[in-house]
């Protein structure tokens, strides 16, 4: 919403400087957004006289200008490249040491080819003012030398502009602006009664008002003999300050209305009209070229105004141009309506249509003001184009239900904790317009028309809080009471903090990436469902709701493997998606490595450079599980994973069939095609919502710690192994003899190649046997061994190796 | 000189002369092995008469010790210069470059330390901590929270939908943490305190504007809670969060549909090459937006708004984020960029606390 001071002035009586008026503005919740001063932006601009311009002795195109500046001093020279400097020209003149803001320059004193030039003659784009550079500006012969050039061109009047929340449409009017202003103690408010103007006939076009609800109220009336112009001075400048065009007086003042009164008008060429009116849904088929030139298509859930030609107006958003009113305009329909805001709103967004009628309506108009509003505009058309009022038709009820709230006093206290003195209360409300009656404890109190936004106690408490001064409302330590000092974290949240800082302690660097992906990554990570995708996503990159992280973390990888960043570790702890419920959405924790980003540690190194590998993300997995507090003992690997995943190098964490957590391994090099990635690629995704809850204790305390008396003793063992054997089968054979005495199990060799038959590899394991209630004695060790070395054998098909 | 002087001397010589252990215990075997010199002049004793025996023996013995004494003294000469000859040729390339440790260059991104520090700072001041689902239905998102069907407010939030479903109804990403709330107020009874941090989703795609941002939004719920302790929360929180020891707010009064009275919340700041000192400065920077719950949205959750009664605020925690750690492009928070990872996130071992300063 934008209006000038002197448009404000109108309506409120005040010395308030600006500044403190815009302060007031943005402290009772009308936020001011900006503040245009051109007055002040341009006070070094003033008018000048060309004595000279001679040619320049050394530039075609330069004439050297003498210039009368009107301080009564001498003529100063300038250096002009203008083709329209010549002698007797009045322009607009700028001293050394002028911010030009067209061209973000501070001027200095210059030479310009050998001739010194102290100030500089101006282009309407050098004074932001317009977009014409060609030539200096040429302003009338009798326009004042040496005055303000911004003052002379009326230029002086600030612009400010509000940045309305939608609840107050009684501001989108600079009488409801003055309004507030006045309540907050800023002068005093200017607002006359509306006198009524005496029809001189009734009005020749009837009205029918076919659905109430779309169109609560309808007021008509036709002025005839009018004189359609230019509008005169003052209104032009009113219209053209806030960057509106004028096109004729009649259509003037409806925009006037608008901007000044918070009510749309909408004026018919009453020639133009065709019988009756009526207020009617639309019809499929049938269309209306509209005041913006466009024809828009229409159908059943808009509401027009049609005459018996067909639709002229389309109710409260924008009239028909085959209606609308020009220079032979002699008799003119007013209308003033009351709209269906939610109707209006639709319309407007299914048409496309943002006009300032439709900004309004949608927000709901002052009821009460549509006839007085009416009286007001044939007041106006009257005074600038003549012409002889009819009577007003008026249909339907003009002033809604009124709205009397019971108020406790005591509300302001109890939801602003401020105590606002009855006197002050009744002083706010009153000049907002609100009615009190009573003295408490609970005033009965009515809620002027125009604020449509106002039905309960929290409101008016709002309106008091808000003039008195948020600023007022004392701070109050908000007491932590007697509540426990316990976490308030979920298990889930704490997972996922916990499985973050795992994975940067690994050296892993944390992503956020979308949580939307294409459909076809999302199809091929097992996501892309029908209630997945968006019906407006913003590119189509980002459709789908994401399955798992990885599309995203693998697309960023790639991302960083462009930019020559090739040893990549990346991972992600965030939500996924494989349905629209609630419990459809999990959090995964994903990672990725490329190139040398190994566990065993990054870059090419000295020491060793290693690749990552399915293991390292095998590693960062079971990192990840055994930092969000999963059972490590009950995990099981199985062989093979997603058809994302090489079907080789992949693996399946779970617990039991029915409960998988996770996989990890090397990316399919198909999958890598489709998403457009450089393999090899490793990948992990855990499943956090999947970790079984632990047990909760009663105690913090740890189970009691048991120290054996007895040395342990470890026992070396390499067995020769189909290749196929898997090293956990074979650990969990040797692990299996004895549960008990047993308690470690370490695969601390693995050898394929010479000295081994193809097919074959060896796997070397120390098993750590604690003797429990004695020493244990050698042959009481070999037996144990021997039952290893049994039960590996029968389990893994292996021998021992010679 | 005598015979046996002669012999010890010579033998000193060699022991003197002796360059390693090995001659040294050649020089010992000859002299004092069973066949050693001075073990065959010992051997001479038993013949000798008792007087003699006397001064012979004492002399022999005296001349034995003398070359025992030389050669352990040779031993340890020997044993030293070995040990530094065998350390002189034992030298690494101590000035070889280490490999980064895992902790120094893993990294939790800005949003995540932020999202720790948030949960710490209000789970102190007695808050928990609630999420809820991204994909919502337009009742949590909108109806519940006090936004009329077809009102211009529900156009301030531009929603992402998903498709109609059978019955007409249709899923959209919630556009707010709102929706936490309400689920909060339907499935618990009051005093309520949350935080409900979380994604939310927007069109709009721009410098300041990302379709996917993060929010953290309060809502307490109790039988006295007021204005004036909202305002003291956010006060305290904002010095908490941004590390300084006073602060500058402005509250100015705006429109929210699931609060009345509502606020909006500037920071006083001053810029100063690309960072943001809080409590000095001309500007006001807008950084939140709060109120008391409006009686609708407490009776479309099922709490009676003339006994209870609780306010609400929401802000945006990449804002937050980027104003206290001096990022400038919201979009750079998404871009995954390792060099920007880098440079703004944060050691695993940096975890925030209130005991030790946030970011300290």
């Amino acid at each position: 919403m934008k209006f000038t001071l002197s448009w404000l002035k109108e309506h409120l009586d005040t010395d308030e400087p600006l500044e403190k008026l815009a302060d007031k503005l943005t402290m009772i919740g009308l936020e001011v957004e900006s503040i245009e001063d051109k007055a002040k932006a341009l006070a070094p601009f003033s008018i000048a006289r060309v004595i000279s311009a001679e040619q320049h002795p050394n530039a075609d195109r330069l004439r050297v200008c003498m210039v009368d500046t009107g301080d009564g001093g001498a003529p100063i020279q300038v250096v002009c490249g203008a083709p329209n400097a010549r002698a007797g020209l009045i322009s607009v003149f700028s001293p050394p040491g002028t911010y030009i803001p067209g061209k973000n320059i501070t001027l200095g004193i210059g030479t310009i080819r050998g001739v010194e030039s102290r100030g500089m003659l101006c282009s309407a784009a050098e004074l932001q003012i317009s977009d014409d550079h060609d030539g200096i500006m040429e302003l009338p012969a009798d326009a004042p030398v040496g005055k303000g050039y911004a003052e002379w061109a009326g230029l002086g009047d600030p612009v400010i502009e509000i940045n309305l929340t939608p609840n107050r449409q009684d501001c989108t009017g600079v009488h409801g602006i003055a309004r507030d202003l006045f309540a907050a103690d800023m002068g005093k408010f200017i607002d006359p009664a509306i006198k009524p103007i005496k029809g001189e006939f009734p009005c020749p076009v009837q009205v029918t008002v076919e659905d109430e609800k779309l169109c609560p109220g309808f007021a008509l009336r036709l002025v005839r003999g009018v004189k359609n112009g230019p509008s005169p001075e003052w209104l032009q400048k009113r219209l053209t300050s806030i960057g509106l065009r004028p096109i004729n007086a009649l259509v003037d003042i409806t925009n006037f209305m608008t901007y000044d009164r918070a009510r749309p008008l909408h004026v018919f060429d009453a020639k133009k009209v065709r019988g009756n009116l009526t207020v009617r849904r639309a019809r499929d088929g049938e269309s209306l070229l509209a005041l913006d030139g466009r024809t828009y298509n229409l159908d059943p859930s808009i509401c027009v105004i049609a005459d018996e030609h067909g639709v002229e107006s389309l109710a409260g958003i924008m009239g028909g141009e085959t209606s609308g009113c020009d220079e032979n305009t002699t008799d003119v329909l007013i209308e003033s309506a009351l709209w269906n805001e939610i109707n209006i709103a639709q319309t407007g967004r299914k048409l496309g249509i943002n006009s300032d009628a439709r900004y309004r309506f949608e927000r709901g108009v002052d009821p009460a003001f549509m006839v007085p509003g009416l009286e007001l505009a044939t007041k106006l058309v009257m005074e600038m184009c003549g012409g002889t009022p009819s009577e007003n038709i008026v249909v339907g009820n003009p002033f809604g239900a009124d709205r009397i709230i019971d108020f406790p006093l005591s509300e302001v206290k109890r939801l602003a904790g401020i105590d606002v003195p009855l006197v002050e209360t009744r002083h706010i409300l009153s000049r907002l317009g609100f009615m009190m009656a009573g003295s408490g404890p609970v005033v009965k109190i009515a809620v002027p028309s125009w604020r449509t936004d106002v039905s309960g106690k929290a409101d008016i408490v709002e309106e008091i809080v808000r003039i008195v001064g948020v600023d007022k409302v004392p701070m109050t330590p908000f007491e932590r009471g007697d509540e426990p000092r316990k976490s308030v974290l979920t298990a889930i949240q704490l997972r996922t903090g916990r499985a973050k800082r795992a994975l940067a302690a690994r050296g892993m660097v944390e992503a956020v990436t979308w949580s939307f992906i294409s459909k076809p990554a999302a199809e091929l990570f097992g996501g892309g469902q029908a209630e997945l995708a968006l019906a407006n996503p913003i590119a189509s990159d980002l459709s789908d709701m994401r399955p798992s992280l990885l599309p995203g973390l693998i697309a960023a990888a790639q991302a960083n493997i462009n930019h020559s960043f090739s040893d990549v570790a990346l991972f992600e702890v965030g939500q996924v998606f494989r349905g629209d419920k609630p419990e459809d959405q999990w959090i995964a924790a994903s990672g990725v490595r490329h190139g040398f980003a190994s566990t065993k540690g990054m870059g090419r190194h000295w020491s060793g450079s290693a690749a990552a590998d399915a293991l390292d993300a095998k590693a960062d997995a079971f990192a990840v599980l055994a930092a969000a507090g999963a059972p490590m003992q009950a995990l099981q690997i199985v062989p093979g994973g997603p058809k994302w995943l090489h079907p080789g190098r992949s693996g399946t964490i779970q617990i039991g069939p029915q409960n998988v957590l996770g996989y990890f391994g090397e990316l399919h090099p198909r999958a890598l095609e489709a998403l457009g990635a450089d393999g090899p690629l490793i990948a992990f995704e855990v499943i956090l919502d999947r970790i079984p809850e632990a047990k909760k204790k009663p105690t913090r305390a740890k189970p009691v710690l048991e120290l054996s008396a007895f040395q342990p003793v470890s026992r070396d063992f390499a067995f020769i192994v189909d290749r196929t054997v898997k090293a956990g089968d074979l650990v969990r054979a040797a692990q299996g003899v004895d549960k008990k005495l047993i308690t470690d199990v370490t695969v601390f060799d693995l050898y394929e190649g010479k000295g081994i038959d193809p097919g074959k590899k060896s796997l070397a394991i120390a098993v750590t046997i604690q003797p429990r209630e004695k020493t244990m004695t050698d042959q009481e060790i070999d037996a144990v061994a021997a039952k290893i070395v049994a039960e590996v054998t029968k389990k893994t098909g292996g021998t021992l190796r010679a | 000189m005598s015979d046996l002087e002669a012999l010890v001397k010579t033998i000193l010589e060699q022991i003197a002369a002796a360059g390693d252990e090995a001659a040294l215990e050649a020089v010992r075997v000859a002299a004092l092995g069973k066949k050693g010199s001075i073990s065959a002049l010992l051997a001479t004793l038993g013949k000798m008469s008792p007087d003699e025996r006397k001064t012979q023996g004492a002399a022999i013995n005296l001349a034995k010790d003398k070359v025992t004494e030389a050669l352990t003294a040779k031993r340890d000469v020997l044993k030293s210069a070995a040990l530094d000859a065998r350390l002189a040729s034992e030298t690494i390339d101590v000035t070889l470059p280490l490999r980064d440790a895992p902790a120094e260059t893993g990294r939790i991104h800005p949003l995540s330390q932020v999202w720790d520090e948030l949960t710490t700072i209000f789970a102190d001041m007695g808050f928990s901590v609630a999420e809820g689902p991204d994909i919502e239905t337009d009742d949590y998102n909108f109806t519940k929270l006090n936004f009329p069907e077809g009102h211009p407010a529900r156009e301030m939030h531009d929603t992402f939908f998903f498709n109609p479903k059978s019955d007409g109804s249709r899923m959209l990403l919630r556009t707010h943490t709102s929706p936490v709330q309400v689920r909060t107020m339907l499935s618990q009874k009051p005093p309520i305190r949350v935080i409900c941090p979380g994604r939310t989703y927007r069109i709009d795609s721009d410098a300041t504007h990302t379709p996917q941002f993060h929010q953290v939004e309060g809502l307490v719920i109790d039988k006295s809670s007021h204005l004036g302790h909202l305002k003291w929360i956010l006060h305290e929180f904002c010095k908490a969060f941004f590390e300084v020891d006073h602060i500058n707010m402005r509250f100015r009064p705006s429109f929210f549909p699931f609060t009345e009275p509502s606020l909006e919340v500037d920071i006083q700041c001053r810029r100063d090459k690309g960072e943001i000192r809080f409590g000095e400065g001309e500007d006001w920077l807008e950084i939140l937006g709060c109120g008391m719950v409006h009686p609708n949205v407490l009776r479309a959750c099922g709490i009676d708004p003339d006994v209870y009664q609780g306010f609400a605020w929401g802000m945006g925690i990449d804002r937050i984020a980027m104003l206290k750690y001096g990022m400038s492009d919201l979009r750079q928070l998404f871009d995954s960029d390792v060099r920007w990872l880098s440079h703004y996130g944060f050691k695993p071992l940096e975890t925030p606390t209130l005991a030790g300063g946030l970011s300290t």
